[in-house]
């Protein structure tokens, strides 16, 4: 959580986008993010990021729910109240294989969504800094992270370089808070103008 | 030089000449837009319906379950034909949404969000149904397993109607979750475009402080990918158990191994039916005509037409069944369905699932738009004939014939099921107004490939020898580096 300074390329294709993910990085500009309107495939890849877990995540919630109903249910019909229907077993696997089965993917989906949200993030309320209004529309926009001793104006022509449609510099917060979408922060003052 | 190619074989899947912004145009503008008479119409229309059935259903618990129809022989009327009605429909929408981007079917894109937000109010509608037949429905928490001081006493879990209520939360819970997971981008887009304060603050409330971030992303293409998986066992699921409500029992009519396969292939069609009855609209109004083409409708209606003809063997399969087994009970069960005093519904069931569907063998039929509206509606005419013909006809006349019965529904049925459709079309008015009705960040992924001015753009590739397209692959690998081809 600080507040930064970033110079912000947009680029308006996502083939321009991949070579200049690749050219900002080998030169050493630190990448803060690469915000995209819809899901671009391999630009994980291009970025180095690693691919995700969640999905072991979602095996071991699934694996929760299963215990969960078959423990449940086994217990309550072998030792809490066993109930004798017709003299068939107490201990009646298959019958219970639906709610099993409901209660794992319950649990597998339940579990997944909300780490999502807690890894991505996102959630009611939660507040992030937007570079440009068009990067959920038609823009693919790479924020590059600057320090004391970047140029921002060296910065800038690079960016231009690769092909970006717009740059510029913008101060912003880095990470997320808890605020209004229709209220401006007070740090946003420094970029008007 | 783009590289990712589709087959001309294929029609695109976006008409007109779109960029990414026209997309984001086409399908935000009319929630900024105020809505037009005919919202207001239908919405208050819904309304009334809908209010007409909360007064049917506060008559139904005051006066109990006495004002309806339903008799010591047949327990279940018209409440659960409906359930079954409603559940069938909130097939389609987890079908699209999941089972076809397994397949990577990419037609979904244009019709998944309408199709899911459709399932999430059928599976809405269809709850109502067993929750007031209950009667003491104050005493409705007895089917979740919970702590009580009656023992504790717990429900059932070898029973098929206690798998429904797992069966049916669950489904409306991952399919929400499905659904929603899906919009947060979208709200996101209509955020960040907000000129207004109010729009500006809940939409960014809906879209939960997405910014749209290649992690993020690659985390939310990993969940859709999960849950898709997840849910095509479970939209499977669904119906294979609402069948066994009947399956189990010893009731002819009811007890055939046929029913989960039968059911489920009965949900999809009547559930397609009803995507085409309200996308056919949707298009129309909102002026869609380009994101949902003649392509997905045709689409919708080769299911329509494969799930009527398997609904259609399972029909005949059933009467041979019945012949075979040689069992009298069963035999009489089928004959009074086709000649007894409900034949009316036996036939409507016949001609609306298994004769009508046929017509769309005929390619010019199947791409006729008030052809396609006509018959969505005949579909789901005849799949709420079959919910009745199974649990009105198998019932009526029982093992005593002193205590055969008839079944008419009473006013307050009729009203609870108008009522229904109240609840359906408010929230599908609501939804229509407030969300994008067309995944936007879908459609955008998909554009590339299969937007009609890109599809023509290939043209000169798709004419080129295999040296040549060699010959250019080759150059421009040289070019831009690997990344480009390997993407």
């Amino acid at each position: 959580m600080a507040i930064k300074k970033f110079a912000v390329a947009a680029y308006d294709d996502e083939e321009v986008l991949f070579p200049a993910v690749k050219k900002v990085r080998r030169s050493g500009y630190k990448i803060h993010d690469v915000y995209t309107p819809f899901a671009v495939h391999g630009l994980d890849e291009a970025l180095g990021y690693k691919s995700t877990d969640l999905h072991i995540a979602g095996f071991i919630y699934g694996l929760c729910g299963t215990c969960t109903a078959v423990g449940f249910i086994s217990w309550i019909y072998t030792s809490d109240w066993p109930i004798n229907y017709g003299g068939k077993p107490h201990f009646a696997l298959p019958a219970w294989i639906p709610i099993t089965f409901e209660l794992t993917v319950l649990f597998a989906a339940v579990g997944m969504t909300m780490t999502m949200c807690y890894l991505n993030q996102i959630m009611p309320g939660v507040k992030k800094h937007v570079f440009h209004p068009r990067q959920s529309d038609d823009l693919f926009v790479m924020a590059v992270e600057l320090n004391n001793h970047t140029s921002e104006q060296a910065a800038l022509e690079f960016l231009k370089s690769t092909g970006a449609k717009e740059t510029y510099i913008q101060t912003a917060e880095s990470g997320w808070w808890y605020g209004r979408w229709d209220k401006k922060e007070p740090y946003e003052a420094l970029n008007a103008g | 030089m783009h590289l990712k190619y589709e087959s001309f074989v294929r029609e695109p899947l976006v008409d007109g000449d779109k960029t990414y912004h026209q997309v984001s145009e086409d399908i935000i503008s009319p929630i900024e837009r105020k809505p037009g008479r005919m919202w207001y119409v239908g919405f208050f229309f819904s309304l009334i319906l809908l209010g007409f059935g909360i007064f049917s259903v506060s008559w139904s618990v005051y006066w109990g379950l006495g004002t309806w129809g339903v008799n010591r022989t047949v327990g279940w009327g018209w409440d659960i034909t409906n359930f079954v009605w409603w559940i069938g429909i909130g097939h389609a929408g987890t079908l699209i949404s999941a089972i076809l981007l397994l397949f990577r079917q990419g037609w979904r894109t244009g019709v998944n969000r309408a199709a899911e937000a459709m399932t999430i109010f059928a599976v809405m509608c269809a709850g109502q149904f067993p929750i007031w037949h209950m009667g003491r429905v104050w005493d409705g928490f007895w089917v979740l397993p919970l702590p009580n001081s009656r023992g504790p006493l717990w429900p059932n879990f070898d029973s098929p109607l206690l798998w429904d209520v797992f069966a049916i939360s669950t489904y409306f819970t991952v399919s929400l979750l499905f659904w929603y997971s899906g919009l947060i981008p979208d709200f996101s887009l209509i955020r960040d475009r907000a000129k207004t304060k109010l729009r500006k603050l809940l939409y960014g409330v809906a879209s939960f402080g997405w910014t749209g971030t290649a992690k993020n992303w690659q985390r939310m293409e990993a969940l859709a990918l999960v849950l898709a998986g997840l849910s095509t066992p479970l939209v499977l699921s669904v119906h294979t158990i609402v069948s066994f409500d009947f399956a189990t029992s010893v009731i002819p009519g009811w007890h055939t191994t046929i029913f989960p396969p039968y059911f489920v292939a009965g949900a999809v069609f009547s559930g397609f039916a009803m995507v085409n009855t309200l996308l056919v609209i949707t298009r129309r109004i909102l002026h869609l005509e380009e994101y949902i083409t003649i392509g997905h409708l045709e689409a919708m209606n080769k299911i329509i037409v494969l799930t009527g003809s398997i609904v259609g063997v399972a029909y005949l399969t059933e009467l041979f069944i019945a012949w075979y087994s040689q069992s009298w009970g069963e035999m009489a069960a089928f004959q009074w369905r086709i000649m007894g005093p409900y034949w009316w519904s036996y036939w409507a069931m016949m001609t609306c699932n298994v004769v009508s569907p046929q017509l769309f063998w005929v390619k010019k039929l199947r791409r006729n738009i008030p052809f396609t509206f006509v018959m969505s509606i005949v579909v789901n005419i005849g799949m709420w004939f079959e919910r009745f013909v199974i649990i009105v006809t198998s019932t009526y006349r029982d093992w005593i014939p002193g205590s055969w019965a008839y079944y008419s529904p009473q006013w307050p049925e009729v009203g609870f099921y108008l009522g229904t459709f109240g609840l359906f079309f408010t929230c599908y008015f609501l939804f229509a107004k407030y969300c994008p009705v067309v995944a936007v960040a879908e459609i955008k992924f998909v554009l590339k490939t299969s937007g009609d001015n890109y599809k023509r753009g290939m043209e000169k590739i798709d004419n080129m020898t295999e040296e040549e397209f060699e010959h250019v692959v080759h150059t421009h690998h040289e070019q831009e580096g690997h990344e480009v081809l390997a993407h």
